[in-house]
């Protein structure tokens, strides 16, 4: 039997390999990827709400298509405009770029953890269950690339992403802009990202922020 | 928009967004902001009023006074943005871009009844900037009566291009 010294032992062995992981996968994010292949990458675009969506379609229509595929949409259930117009976005590419494959471009609904004004009691069920089925997504596209830009609907993803980059599932690039409505203090989510390291590159779209938050980075207005 | 007279017609729309903001409604449905509003020629008043509980009064006009008319949400939100002279906005960010690309004089009106009120940044700053007014419900109607439209400086567009480098060159795309 091990007696509690081993097995105190083994715990800091064990933690040691994980901080040595995690750093490693902070620091190799930061650096940009040697993409000899120049083949395309998976694409997950986590959809914000009104504003949010209307920057996120901006930053796409600038994106190369054939770069960026194939393209996963993610909207909270709650939300019902956004893909749509997600997909008005991609029909009217549709026009243009032909001999898509059938599974090119796909549409999801994410739960989200909490509505405004719910009880933080019946908040710990609901953020159990909004975490297990962002697993479930995430599992299934496993993306090479997240897009997003807030608000929080973004968080379990990135998490989960970067628990996969640490584990070695899988390696995503995790991009995340802040809304144009931020001028002086990050939002929440972009903080969290930015303290925690999640996001291999940070945006921000007004130079008093990036005074502020100076790994971040300042690429002007989406709008 | 079959009135004959629509060249006559200077529209003031007030928009409120997805939810509800009843002091503004409130607000711009008292006297002393339309008679502010008529005094700077409008004629006609639109409110878009959301969820909100406080319904304004219908007015035709016939005394002379602005036409008043309401309703709660619309898929043609740009239409109406389209048609106006004025428009008074709530501060959300979908709102202020639909209306400054179509270079609309626009004021917003910031909800200090929010709980995150982030929301006023953006107003304050492209306030500064002269691409809009920015108002609180208490001081609309002072902003209306010292409104002066010549000092506005129309809004370019952003670009997305920049965000776009950085990501291709990140992920080590070639950048062309």
């Amino acid at each position: 039997m091990m007696d509690f010294t081993s097995v105190s032992l083994v715990f800091v062995i064990a933690s040691t390999l994980l901080v040595v992981r995690i750093l490693y996968v902070i620091s190799q994010s930061s650096k940009p990827a040697r993409n000899t292949s120049q083949k395309s990458l998976s694409t997950l675009v986590v959809l914000g709400s009104g504003g949010h969506t209307a920057e996120m379609i901006n930053l796409l229509s600038v994106l190369q298509k054939d770069r960026f595929a194939p393209r996963f949409y993610i909207a909270a259930a709650t939300d019902n405009m956004s893909l749509q117009k997600a997909r008005v976005f991609e029909d009217a590419l549709d026009d243009k770029i032909s001999s898509k494959g059938a599974n090119s471009i796909q549409y999801m609904q994410i739960y989200r953890s909490r509505e405004v004004g719910q009880s933080y009691i019946t908040s710990v069920g609901t953020t159990l269950y909004a975490l297990a089925h962002a697993l479930w997504l995430m599992v299934k596209i496993r993306p090479q690339v997240i897009l997003c830009n807030g608000p929080g609907t973004c968080i379990p993803i990135c998490a989960i992403a970067f628990v996969f980059k640490v584990l070695g599932i899988r390696w995503s690039h995790i991009f995340y802009v802040e809304s144009i409505a931020r001028v002086k203090r990050l939002s929440l989510s972009g903080l969290l990202l930015y303290k925690l390291r999640m996001a291999d590159q940070l945006f921000v779209q007004w130079p008093s922020l990036q005074k502020q938050y100076p790994r971040a980075h300042y690429v002007g207005r989406l709008m | 928009m079959d009135d004959k007279h629509d060249e006559y017609k200077r529209i003031v729309f007030v928009t409120v967004g997805t939810t509800s903001f009843d002091s503004l409604v409130k607000t711009v449905d008292s006297k002393q902001v339309k008679e502010a509003l008529s005094a700077k020629g409008y004629t006609h008043l639109v409110i878009q009023m959301g969820r909100g509980s406080y319904i304004p009064k219908k007015s035709s006009g016939e005394d002379g006074s602005l036409v008043v008319d309401y309703f709660t949400f619309s898929s043609s939100i740009a239409d109406y943005l389209r048609s106006a002279s004025l428009v008074i906005s709530h501060a959300g960010s979908g709102s202020i871009f639909e209306t400054l690309r179509l270079a609309k004089p626009l004021i917003v009106v910031v909800n200090e009844d929010l709980m995150d009120n982030h929301q006023s940044e953006l107003a304050e700053e492209l306030a500064e900037r002269k691409h809009l007014f920015c108002a609180r419900p208490q001081t609309l109607c002072e902003v209306i009566k010292s409104l002066n439209l010549d000092i506005i400086v129309p809004y370019e567009p952003g670009d997305a291009n920049p965000v776009a480098k950085l990501i291709n060159k990140h992920l080590g795309f070639p950048v062309d």
